[in-house]
């Protein structure tokens, strides 16, 4: 062995400590910047924001705790109807996607090939580098009266004079699935990319049909790439604003509209933090019930990066 | 169905046809959109009245374009901005926040993973108030109790990007990990071998390997910022940036210019876009 030609390297017990002692401080340098964001900026503001969802206005600057906000929230029909709508809606628009972007991503992992497999990849991804609002602003100039489907139904002769065919429940849903679309395709096609062909092959060799291959053994094998798709999907509908807004109109009734009414237009804070944490609250339980219905982790489906 | 077996050349067909259709709908709001950014018309919609480039250019209303559009510039000012500010903070703490769960083994390490990714999994909108309440209640105390006038505090352009960072910086640490992952750490004990401090090794070998994840995450960073909507919604002040901007004329219905912003973003998203496939291919390494 060479000589050392770091001394610390080359000393016995001394060193060695201070080698821990260096070793604690690289510790702190890089926990520090760790912990300073996750305290400041998620932490202590989510716990606050529940505090103030319990607070209650007695008075000109008097406060007590209490679950006033949330039994207001739900004695009122009309927000547990929003609610149970944006859940509802955010579900169908998530299989609808799931079900929209299974077979590209098949074909992206299983059939095409080479340049072919890039080039289809790669144009699944493009649109997403654009804003959500240019795209919804696309389905805007394409979906309103004055737009182009409108156009076109008449030119067909199909409908006499222009239609609304935005401010409605299809528009959201069409809006949403576009939006989302690469969080469902990009983990099915990582997942579908693993499945070997010669199982496929088996598959069939077996006599089972095309039917029988994809639920018996595409299906389960992707079934780690569908479950990480389904979530994001998910929590992205959910908590989307900006689409239900633009393309739902004053009907889109999705519940992130009325935290934002509460706390902006309204400035009732107390009352948009419980909106805020019924809102979370439901899609962490979601998420958790169908990470426990098929036996996955949330660091196994969102966190392998 | 796989290529290597046989199936009716219907179904194949079909299949092909719906592969197709998929990225017809995939491209036609974005060619819609770009296309009407050239109609020499008042409004983004038919009959075409002829090619003009005055939604960029335009200097007279009623067509002011673009780049005479002062609120619309201002609002890329700022946008630009915090996508600066909102950047540099994810970059820096995904490094440093990779280094602490690739590197050490503390107690609490699998909460302090949980807690890392939480940012994922709560609604943008709810990073936004809650971020907005934390601030404005510390900003209201400060005013109380000392007289103090803690403006950054107030919504504005620093909430904007702290409300930015708050998420972004999770994806910069996954991207960052991801590679960090996969270093080979005998590089490293061969610079220390070779007489170099572990700053120096780190400076010197770990980082310029990072480098194709570093540059990946900054860029996925700036875009994410520039085109945030939810969190940002919440935390905007007088001074907004472009995505609030825009998204206040679209509600009212406004020119072809909003067109010709959304192409001077594709553009500008194509450039980034380039820039960090050929930053991928300079490290050969996968920097998603």
């Amino acid at each position: 062995m060479n000589a050392p030609l770091n001394p610390a390297a080359s000393g016995a017990a001394a060193p060695r400590e201070e080698g821990a002692a260096a070793r604690r401080l690289s510790f702190i340098l890089v926990f520090a910047p760790f912990a300073l964001w996750i305290a400041l900026v998620i932490l202590v503001p989510q716990l606050n924001l529940f505090f103030l969802s319990l607070r209650e206005k007695v008075g000109p600057q008097v406060y007590a705790l209490g679950p006033r906000n949330y039994t207001e929230l739900f004695g009122e029909s009309v927000y547990v109807l929003t609610l149970v709508r944006t859940v509802v809606m955010s579900l169908l628009a998530t299989f609808a996607t799931l079900i929209i972007g299974f077979p590209i991503a098949y074909y992206i992992a299983k059939i095409a090939r080479g340049r072919a497999r890039t080039m289809l990849f790669m144009s699944c991804l493009l649109p997403f580098w654009v804003s959500e609002l240019v795209r919804v602003f696309g389905w805007m100039l394409i979906l309103r009266e004055t737009g182009l489907l409108s156009r076109l139904l008449q030119g067909l002769g199909l409908v006499d004079g222009p239609v609304e065919l935005l401010y409605n429940d299809v528009a959201v849903m069409v809006g949403l699935i576009y939006t989302s679309m690469l969080f469902m395709v990009v983990p099915l096609v990582s997942t579908l990319d693993s499945l070997d062909d010669a199982l496929v092959e088996a598959g069939y060799d077996l006599g089972g049909n095309g039917f029988v291959v994809l639920w018996e053994i595409v299906i389960p094998h992707a079934k780690p790439g569908i479950v990480a798709g389904a979530i994001i999907v998910f929590m992205l509908n959910l908590g989307n604003y900006l689409t239900p807004t633009l393309l739902g109109g004053k009907n889109s009734q999705w519940f992130t509209a009325q935290i934002y009414s509460q706390f902006i237009t309204r400035f009732n804070w107390e009352s948009g933090s419980a909106f805020g944490f019924v809102l979370l609250v439901t899609s962490s339980l979601i998420v958790w019930l169908a990470l426990r219905a098929s036996g996955q982790t949330l660091s196994g489906t969102i966190g392998k990066g | 169905m796989l290529p290597s077996i046989p199936a009716p050349r219907l179904v194949t067909f079909a299949y092909r046809a719906y592969v197709a259709l998929f990225f017809v709908y995939l491209a036609v709001p974005l060619i819609v959109v770009a296309v009407f950014a050239f109609n020499d018309s008042l409004y983004p919609s038919l009959p075409w009245k002829g090619f003009t480039l005055d939604w960029f250019f335009g200097a007279s209303a009623p067509k002011i374009g673009l780049f005479h559009d002062r609120a619309i510039l201002r609002g890329l000012v700022n946008s630009l901005l915090v996508a600066f500010a909102t950047t540099a903070a994810s970059v820096l703490v995904g490094t440093t926040t990779a280094f602490l769960f690739e590197r050490y083994d503390f107690r609490f390490k699998g909460v302090c993973y949980m807690l890392m990714l939480a940012p994922l999994v709560i609604p943008g909108v709810i990073l936004g108030i809650s971020i907005l309440a934390f601030s404005s209640q510390i900003a209201n105390a400060a005013d109380d109790a000392f007289g103090l006038e803690l403006n950054a505090l107030r919504p504005g352009l620093l909430l904007v990007a702290l409300g930015q960072f708050s998420f972004i910086a999770t994806i910069a640490t996954l991207v960052i990990s991801s590679r960090l992952r996969k270093f080979d750490r005998s590089l490293e004990e061969a610079a220390l071998n070779l007489g170099a401090s572990p700053f120096m090794a780190i400076v010197t070998v770990t980082l310029p390997y990072l480098a194709p994840a570093l540059i990946g995450s900054a860029l996925v960073a700036f875009l994410m910022s520039f085109e945030n909507f939810n969190t940002t919604l919440m935390l905007v002040g007088s001074d907004a940036p472009l995505t609030i901007t825009m998204f206040d004329r679209m509600k009212q219905g406004s020119t072809p210019v909003l067109n010709a912003v959304s192409v001077f973003l594709m553009l500008g998203s194509a450039l980034l876009g380039l820039v960090s496939v050929m930053a991928q291919r300079g490290g050969k390494g996968t920097a998603e």
